[in-house]
């Protein structure tokens, strides 16, 4: 079964990424939690984006457009990257989940990829 | 909190266990005894703080909660002759309550929690929700379960004791040793709690090494004869001494062999000490003695400043004849490399299946660490990067980081 784990990461934590002295420590933790995932056989796929001052957020609500600069929701934790593991339980997700770098400085969000609905009959 | 408040509490925390495991012993139904005692701790926060701290709080929870399960049974539309064992029942609090002497059962209620029809994941929790009160939540934390899936197992194994008939009683002599290594093995569980490498774990996440402690006494109390259930409460203090140390003053992970062994408690090593020695006298070892016994020669450390890794290589082979897991095997490679060489180490590792390390953080620090001493750079390297991406903990992470460069 998939899921996919949803990394939530701190302003510190995002700073990190580019600070020259902290850098190596928060890639070198990224790499190896890949490795990990790679080399365990559950990795599905992912990615690591870009911090929420690139996003631009886009409604288009009552025929009204609206493009924002900045993510969709200012919180205190933000969408730094995703995982998509396959596993045989939730338990197993949860296991990856609680080694993700972010689950001990942000969270680390789990939830069930929905499986493709059948066709129509 | 007022006076009632906090006496209601207190009586609680103190004798929930005791009360839980005679009501469910009596009704043969957990989830029922729980609900009842769960009222009767309510109805004490009320009227406790109206009527004062009755003298005997544990009798007056007693008889409010079987007051609530006699009802609980007349709505169930009983049949007369079952109400008049019922209301027997009741009227039985005449011959308890003047001492609050009603038997302890929670021994018989550990031997429930750990049968064999009771599914293994589940023994823990349960043991942890019964003896202790410990809520779902925290149980469901500890062992990285999600809250939701934690209570519908709970509600699960309880609806199987019920419905099963699993007897409230201590197995008979013949059986006894192997239904109480379930037990042992279940409150050792919770001892670990989630964390793979017990003897690292993080000091600030204590998890519920202090709940399995106070398990261990409680078996050791009441079954004083069993040797293991002694090398489980020794084990559990050995390494419940050295949580200190795990961490230098910057908040940094440091393993085992790096402690500073000024920093390890000397009255648990000394109470683990007692236990083993007593244990040894029934002449019956077993896998906890053996473990604690390993955990033991560690401990001389903190007398002569030595090591006798050699006489631990040889518990953990002995070990291994008991409980071939893989915790042990890795242990052991770490042992062999000690004591012998690192490659001696790294073939022990090399005779452990893949597939049964590929999520397990220990081996592939050994690893990482033994490759690195015998200089395969690149491998070791590689090895390190599978030990950074399994841990959980930010400490052992960055001293792992830390050992691959350096």
């Amino acid at each position: 079964m998939q899921y996919t784990i949803l990394v939530y990461e701190t302003a510190s934590e995002l700073t990190a990424r580019t600070d020259p002295k902290r850098k190596d420590a928060y890639w070198g933790a990224y790499r190896a939690y890949t490795t990990a995932l790679r080399e365990a056989g559950v990795m599905v796929g992912g990615a690591a984006l870009e911090p929420p001052r690139t996003a631009t957020t886009v409604r288009q609500h009552d025929g009204k457009r609206r493009v924002q600069d900045g993510p969709f929701a200012e919180t205190k934790e933000q969408l730094g990257g995703y995982v998509v593991i396959d596993v045989p339980s939730l338990d197993k997700a949860l296991e990856w989940a609680a080694r993700c770098p972010s689950a001990s400085t942000g969270a680390a969000e789990v939830r069930p990829n929905m499986s493709p609905s059948p066709p129509p009959a | 909190m007022s006076d009632a408040a906090a006496a209601a509490e207190l009586a609680a925390r103190a004798s929930y266990g005791r009360l839980l495991a005679y009501l469910a012993a009596r009704w043969r139904d957990v989830a029922r005894a729980e609900d009842a005692l769960g009222d009767a701790l309510l109805a004490a926060l009320e009227t406790w703080p109206r009527t004062g701290v009755p003298d005997k709080p544990e009798a007056w929870l007693l008889t409010a909660a079987r007051r609530r399960l006699v009802d609980g049974a007349r709505h169930a539309s009983v049949t007369a002759a079952a109400e008049a064992d019922l209301t027997l029942m009741l009227d039985e609090r005449a011959e308890h309550e003047p001492h609050a002497g009603f038997p302890d059962e929670r021994l018989a209620l550990l031997f429930v929690c750990a049968h064999p029809a009771i599914d293994e994941a589940a023994r823990t929790p349960l043991m942890l929700q019964t003896v202790l009160g410990l809520d779902g939540a925290r149980i469901a934390s500890a062992f990285l379960v999600a809250p939701a899936t934690m209570s519908q197992r709970l509600v699960r194994v309880k609806a199987k004791i019920r419905e099963a008939g699993i007897r409230f009683e201590i197995p008979a002599p013949g059986q006894l040793a192997e239904r109480l290594d379930a037990v042992l093995e279940a409150i050792y569980a919770a001892y670990g709690s989630g964390w793979e490498d017990v003897a690292g774990a993080d000091p600030r996440r204590r998890g519920l090494a202090e709940e399995a402690i106070w398990l261990g006494r409680l078996v050791t109390r009441l079954l004083p004869d069993a040797p293991e259930a002694r090398g489980l409460l020794a084990l559990m203090l050995h390494c419940e001494a050295r949580r200190p140390a795990r961490r230098n003053v910057a908040g940094g992970y440091v393993p085992l062999t790096e402690q500073d062994v000024t920093r390890w408690s000397l009255p648990l090593m000394a109470e683990a000490e007692r236990l083993l020695a007593a244990a040894a006298r029934a002449n019956a070892p077993g896998r906890f003695q053996l473990e604690a016994a390993i955990q033991s020669a560690h401990a001389q450390r903190a007398l002569n400043g030595k090591t006798d890794w050699e006489a631990i290589a040889l518990l953990y082979e002995g070990l291994l004849r008991y409980a071939p897991t893989i915790g042990a095997r890795v242990a052991y490679a770490a042992a062999l490399a000690e004591a012998r060489a690192a490659d001696a180490g790294l073939a022990a590792l090399d005779a452990i299946p893949a597939d049964a390390v590929a999520a397990y953080q220990p081996y592939w620090a050994l690893r990482g660490h033994l490759l690195k001493g015998l200089g395969r750079k690149a491998q070791a390297r590689a090895a390190y990067d599978r030990a950074i991406g399994l841990s959980e903990d930010p400490a052992l992470r960055e001293f792992l980081l830390r050992r691959q460069r350096g």
